[in-house]
């Protein structure tokens, strides 16, 4: 299409949706105004926020069409003489009366709704939801066993710095390597909390935004009343990839949901397993720079970049003072497991093995060549505190 | 006039305690901050135009949005208004100059070094981690354990505004009462002298609260305090509680002037004196006061006590009220009188209409459960930018227009003026009334990128925000044009029936200092 057509066309639809009212509660119109969502308090937003701008477009239309009748009415030509009054105390009360009523009106359902909302008493389960630069960890806590969630879409379909348009996906953006798992029907508790910056949870189908806040919890909930996969992101301004932290969530039945945990708990067992495994054994040099290469390219590169050559306040890995001092191996480790300032943790998002790849990796490439190799038994070694 | 002796040149600007050469530059270097930020927002709507990053990496689009917005608030708006109160506040209340030049010359000549310090956070050489990149609201922990070093740059910068801001406002409050004409009571003062008193007072009482706020930044960052990190005691939602304790407040510093604008242009086009001036006043007082009630309706979603969220939506909503008695106010105004339309008629009207717009989405936002949704996304960008675009700019537009005769003596282009008008006013509304559906339908606010489902309404808001940035290239050009002669002298009334000492007493262009001997005002 071309500019002039998009803009042609742009405007035409705007004033049509205008005419044919925005607000209508049709769900191929969710393109144009909120959803009406999946939960209860979602549609009871939905209906409050339908009235509410209802009312606040009438009475912008009036204001308008006075105003309005005012320049056609009272124009010098059509009205030479102007008239000098300059008040009415009848017309002053009642223009500070209506607006109040109308007020009072909308806020009486606004009210018991916000109660209903914030009640997140007598919970079925909780999932506890940490928000960290830039994905976002899910703990189940009456099962026991958490995960982290991501953006799926490939950075091939974002970054178009060479300005060729990249093919993309229809959920671009909107998608996420694992998905959280939710029943239908059953009142879910969210604890929210953060790593690191503020971040907020925000699924528009359940109508919940939630901040999470580091130090802080903070408690909202949601009840599914119909199966699906509903989409959110994060609405906190949280730094470089803000907008590249999408939310998935998939309810399901209950059978299926309890299938999923039965599933995520034997992964669990696994990966206990394999991670114990690899602990204890020797890991050859090869074997630990192919697996840290790709922890790295996963897990590190978003801030080092994939040359480890840094970027803005991310610091440079290639040729750092930390990743090539013979001396600082451990400090090295450390940091991976612990964070620092604005460095994230890793520890609780990688097993022994990995951290102790990634770290290889990081002193062997990219022209650091010290041919130092960690074996995981060292970082189990730091972890306890040795 | 043996007065008029003045240094000439460079040093005429540098020491000059004149209140019309002042006012000349803050306007002027608000109008070069304005087309700063605003290269800024095309560089913002360019990366928006389509899904995918074609321009910017997603950090430096954040410093983008973080400038943006601070040269537009303390850059652009702020001194806008201090600009025109400084031309019109002497003539308007019969007075020779501001009470306190030399501190009238100190307070101006703080903001160029400020916005140096700030832009220069833009070096990379000299910050190769970047500009602030935070959003204009700088929220804690963001901007403390996380801010690039140039945040110092930037802290030093709000401090050197606020002290700029808080002089600016002293001034007002000390000439308006100590320097009125004999017979000018508070009750007959201009609403243009009205509505930047109030301003001023409230200026004096939050500029401190955000001095704070940056100074326990700075010490959170740099001397190991922990107002704001909640691994040393602090809390992160007490910033954003100290952010908008002044940050509320100062979204009113940025509209009552040019509620007082509009309630001078509006009668003299309708030729019919402003209806309601007593509730006019009271209204202003009663909006400047509940602002200093509401600020934690910016943060519906840090998880307050509920008490608190019911609280804050309902001492939000209350502020409709006075609102709306200020715009049923104009509207009355305008009833019964013998309308024009001169150039600022026009932006007045549009001023009044969009600013209802405003004024309606904002009641919306203040009822918590739906803010729920509505918060964080283009929806809140959209209602802003309706109050500020349509509201605080085209207020000093309309300002300008309505006394650059006075000023400069001359009439500007008419038909310019009016082609610059209907630029404006199309413009404004392509690029921001989309910005409604694109935030109902889920776009979150502060990204780069989207989904492909808000396209088309981001490509909008883009092509309107060129065609509304380069259409003030036009407004530069008629001001320019206007004080080289224009189209010819004004008269000294320069429009029919304009009220106000500065109209019926002063000669266009108003004398250097404007009244040498107090008028009487009846
Ligand atoms: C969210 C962005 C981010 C991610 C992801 C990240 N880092 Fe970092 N990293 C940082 C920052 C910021 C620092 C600087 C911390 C400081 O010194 O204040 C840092 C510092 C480091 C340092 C110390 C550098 C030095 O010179 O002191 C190492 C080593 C490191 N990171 C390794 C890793 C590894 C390994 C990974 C992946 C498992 C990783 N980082 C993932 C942001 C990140
Ligand atoms: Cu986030």
């Amino acid at each position: 299409m071309s500019l002039l057509n998009r803009v042609m066309s742009g405007t035409f639809m705007l004033f049509t949706l205008l005419a044919s009212g925005v607000w209508a509660n049709e769900p191929e119109l969710s393109k144009y105004n909120l959803r009406p969502g999946v939960t209860e308090n979602s549609q009871r937003v939905f209906d409050l926020h339908n009235e509410v701008a209802w009312i606040m477009l009438i009475v912008a239309f009036l204001v308008f069409a006075a105003i309005l009748y005012a320049v056609i009415k009272f124009r010098k030509s059509a009205h030479p003489t102007p008239s000098k009054f300059s008040h009415s105390t009848t017309l002053e009360i009642i223009w500070t009366v209506i607006p109040m009523l109308i007020l009072i009106y909308l806020t009486k359902p606004a009210i018991g709704l916000l109660l209903d909302m914030e009640d997140a008493s007598k919970a079925d389960m909780t999932v506890k939801i940490t928000g960290i630069q830039w994905k976002w960890k899910y703990t189940y806590l009456d099962e026991d066993f958490e995960f982290v969630s991501e953006l799926s879409t490939p950075a091939s379909q974002y970054e178009d710095y060479a300005r060729t348009g990249t093919e993309k996906g229809e959920n671009y953006l909107l998608e996420v390597n694992n998905e959280v798992v939710l029943p239908v029907g059953k009142k879910v508790r969210f604890l929210m909390t953060s790593d690191d910056v503020i971040h907020s949870w925000w699924v528009p189908d359940f109508a919940v935004k939630m901040d999470a806040i580091p130090g802080f919890i903070n408690e909202t909930w949601t009840r599914i009343e119909k199966p699906g996969v509903y989409r959110g992101v994060c609405a906190e301004l949280c730094g470089r990839l803000h907008g590249f932290m999408p939310i998935v969530v998939r309810a399901v039945t209950q059978s299926e949901y309890d299938q999923w945990v039965a599933q995520k708990l034997e992964e669990k067992a696994e990966a206990a397993r394999l991670a114990a495994e690899a602990a204890a054994k020797s890991w050859s040099m090869e074997d630990l720079m192919e697996m840290g290469k790709k922890v790295y390219a996963e897990k590190c590169s978003v801030c080092h970049q994939p040359e480890g050559q840094g970027l803005a306040s991310f610091p440079a890995l290639a040729g750092s003072e930390i990743a090539t001092n013979p001396d600082k191996i451990d400090e090295h480790t450390s940091i991976v497991l612990y964070g620092k300032n604005a460095m994230p943790k890793f520890g609780d998002q990688l097993t022994d093995a990995e951290i102790a790849a990634v770290v290889t990796y990081e002193r062997n490439a990219w022209g650091n060549s010290t041919g130092d190799i960690v074996q995981p038994g060292r970082v189990g070694e730091l972890r306890a505190g040795n | 006039m043996a007065h008029d002796h003045h240094p000439t040149g460079i040093k005429r600007w540098l020491f000059t305690t004149n209140h019309k050469d002042i006012g000349s530059m803050y306007l002027w270097f608000s109008f070069i901050m304005f087309l700063i930020g605003g290269a800024m927002a095309l560089g913002i709507r360019t990366e928006l135009f389509q899904p995918g990053l074609q321009f910017f990496d997603p950090n430096t689009f954040n410093s983008l949005t973080t400038l943006h917005g601070l040269i537009m608030v303390f850059g652009a708006v702020m001194p806008a208004f201090v600009g025109l109160a400084n031309w019109l506040i002497p003539m308007q209340i019969g007075a020779p100059d501001m009470a306190l030049p030399r501190m009238n010359n100190f307070s101006f000549w703080i903001l160029p070094f400020a916005f140096t310090l700030l832009l220069l956070s833009l070096v990379p050489q000299l910050f190769p981690d970047g500009a602030p990149n935070f959003g204009w609201t700088f929220y804690a922990p963001l901007s403390t354990k996380y801010g690039p070093a140039s945040t110092d740059f930037f802290i030093f910068g709000v401090h050197l505004m606020g002290i700029s801001s808080i002089m600016g406002a002293i001034n007002v409050i000390v000439t308006v009462f100590n320097m009125r004409a004999p017979g000018m009571t508070l009750m007959k003062m201009p609403m243009f002298v009205w509505t930047w008193v109030i301003t001023a007072f409230l200026l004096i009482m939050v500029m401190p609260v955000l001095a704070g706020a940056v100074t326990m930044m700075l010490t959170d960052r740099h001397f190991g305090t922990s107002f704001f990190d909640a691994a040393g005691g602090g809390d992160p939602v007490m910033f954003q509680h100290i952010f908008w304790f002044f940050g509320h407040p100062e979204v009113y510093i940025m509209i009552l002037p040019a509620f007082g604008i509009a309630s001078h242009i509006i009668p003299t086009f309708s030729r019919k004196p402003l209806f309601g001036y007593a509730s006019m006043v009271y209204a202003t007082a009663s909006i400047a006061f509940l602002s200093f009630l509401v600020w934690a309706h910016h943060m519906f979603t840090v998880g307050m006590p509920v008490a608190g969220e019911l609280y804050f939506m309902i001492a939000t909503m209350i502020i409709a009220v006075p609102t709306g008695v200020k715009i049923f106010n104009w509207v009355a105004t305008m009833w019964k009188g013998s309308i024009t339309f001169e150039t600022p008629m026009l932006f007045a009207l549009a001023f009044v209409i969009l600013f209802t717009l405003g004024g309606v989405s904002g009641v919306m936002l203040a009822m918590t459960p739906v803010d729920k949704q509505y918060h964080d996304t283009y929806f809140v960008v959209a209602h802003f930018h309706y109050v500020l675009f349509p509201g605080a700019i085209f207020g000093t537009i309309a300002a300008v227009y309505y006394w650059l005769p006075k000023w400069t003596g001359n009439m500007f282009n008419e038909t310019l003026s009016k082609i610059h008008f209907w630029l404006s006013i199309i413009s404004v509304n392509i690029t921001f009334f989309p910005m409604h559906f694109s935030g109902l339908a889920g776009m979150q606010r502060r990204v780069p990128d989207y989904n492909m489902m808000f396209e088309g309404f981001n490509q909008l808001s883009s092509i309107g925000a060129f065609m509304l940035g380069f259409s003030q290239l036009l407004f530069m050009y008629i001001v320019i044009n206007c004080i080289r002669g224009g189209q010819g002298k004004a008269t000294d009334n320069v429009w029919d029936g304009a009220e106000g000492l500065e109209f019926t007493h002063l000669p266009s262009p108003a004398p250097y200092h404007s009244f040498e001997k107090a008028p009487e005002v009846k």
